[in-house]
């Protein structure tokens, strides 16, 4: 599971949603791998105006990544290939393939495995399903 | 502003002209439909130039290609009076370069022989140059459109190949041959297409909420795009050993720089983050009988409330 995709999740308990605890979701146990992924400074660019900043500063510096900018890049900034190459190492290419995900508002864990993280709720957390006519309205 | 030609496929008819439009907006070409019928493969385009001809055709899965019209009409003797009226300026530009000739004849059948023929009946333009099979500089092309029984023509046009599209793609990302799939990946033909009207591109994010064995993440991260997906149903993600899964496909196909992650989750209580951080989302929910409505949860409200522990007394679910 990618830096990057975690910061586009949070806690799939309806109540957790909007909390400001909820997100990020914490890495616990987290096993990391690199693997090399295509560079795009467009892609790095494009997609740094939907990150969550102060969220990927967690993350960042949870998985031991602090050199992180306090503010995140935007214009000019984005010019330096270095910082992008940095990025795309710190969203795309570092990844974890065992460990958990917690949310800091309901302690949920969810399980990583093999790189898939596995955000299925038991009976108690999970909203009630509506009937199946519904769904088809 | 010049006239074209493109050469349809015929088949999913209601899409073609919605992949047309979207191929326009993802490129900003302005195109004006001049001539479109569900039941005819020729469609008559009026665009700005060449290259915006080769800009909307090149990634469309439902063209084989796009022509610069030089003429049409309902007889070749008209046909060949308005190439001579309005086309005779452009000839001497491929006096000299390798070309060759088709005939393209939609429910209509041609020998060889008579191909020749109606090839020759043209040579009034005076091109010079090689004529070669493969690789010719230019290609021209004679559409002719049979009635249905075809006894009767239609209707011809006469123009030069500006651009192919994208069939091969079809091939390439074919079932038959890819390491991991399962009773309802979806075929590549429409994936491709589908993911032509999610206008997926280079630089954008796409998601599939119902990813299965991952057929329409492959078609986007094909036109570019990176891709991450999700499914209630974590064994078709993982797969079933280490060279049949959703990651293996990525790697078959060369895309695996592309992929974002697959994770297991149910749509009605899905962990993604609100905001616009997806560009697009393409997916065939699940339906039928195959792969029926599955979600998360119990109708019965006693059920809701249970945690289950195991023997250490751990909660079951942590």
């Amino acid at each position: 599971m990618k830096v990057l995709t975690v910061n586009f999740l949070t806690c799939a308990v309806k109540a957790c949603k909007g909390t400001a605890l909820s997100f990020p979701l914490h890495f616990r146990d987290a096993e990391l791998v690199q693997q090399e992924m295509d560079f795009h400074p467009t892609f790095v660019r494009n997609v740094l105006l939907r990150v969550d900043w102060e969220g990927l500063k967690v993350t960042a510096a949870e998985l031991g990544f602090t050199t992180l900018p306090a503010e995140k890049p935007e214009g000019e900034a984005l010019d330096n290939e270095q910082l992008l190459k940095d990025l795309h190492t710190l969203l795309l290419e570092t990844q974890v393939t065992e460990g958990k995900l917690v949310c800091g508002n309901c302690q949920h864990e969810y399980a990583i495995k093999e790189g898939i993280p596995n955000f299925l709720l038991p009976n108690h957390l999970g909203s009630a399903p509506k009937s199946e006519a519904a769904f088809v309205e | 502003m010049a006239q074209y030609l493109i050469r349809l496929v015929q088949v999913h008819e209601s899409f073609r002209k919605p992949e047309i439009f979207a191929l326009a907006a993802l490129e900003n070409i302005n195109v004006e439909v001049l001539s479109y019928d569900e039941s005819s493969p020729f469609c008559t385009v009026k665009l700005h130039d060449e290259a915006a001809a080769r800009a909307l055709i090149s990634r469309s899965i439902l063209s084989k290609a796009i022509f610069e019209l030089w003429a049409t009409s309902s007889t070749y003797k008209d046909l060949h009076a308005a190439i001579r009226q309005n086309t005779a300026s452009k000839w001497v530009h491929y006096k000299d370069c390798s070309f060759k000739f088709e005939v393209d004849a939609y429910q209509g059948k041609r020998s060889a022989a008579a191909q020749k023929e109606l090839i020759e009946s043209f040579s009034y333009m005076g091109f010079n140059g090689p004529i070669v099979m493969r690789g010719a500089d230019e290609t021209f092309c004679i559409f002719e459109e049979w009635d249905g029984s075809g006894t009767s023509l239609k209707q011809v046009w006469m123009g030069r190949l500006v651009a192919r599209g994208s069939r091969d793609a079809i091939t390439t990302y074919d079932l038959k041959k890819r390491c991991y799939i399962s009773t309802t990946s979806m075929d590549a033909e429409l994936a491709l297409l589908t993911a032509n009207l999610a206008l997926a591109a280079p630089g954008k994010v796409i998601y599939d909420p119902f990813v299965g064995t991952g057929s329409f993440l492959f078609a986007a991260a094909h036109f570019g795009a990176y891709v991450t997906g999700s499914d209630i149903d974590g064994r078709s993600i993982r797969g079933k050993d280490r060279k049949r899964n959703v990651k293996a496909n990525f790697k078959q196909y060369g895309l695996e720089g592309r992929f974002l992650d697959a994770w297991v989750a149910d749509i009605t209580n899905n962990p993604l983050r609100a905001g616009r951080w997806l560009d697009g989302i393409v997916c065939d929910p699940p339906y039928g009988v195959r792969e029926g409505l599955k979600v998360l949860g119990t109708r019965d409200q006693a059920r809701m409330k249970e945690v289950f522990y195991l023997e250490n007394g751990e909660a079951a679910h942590l």
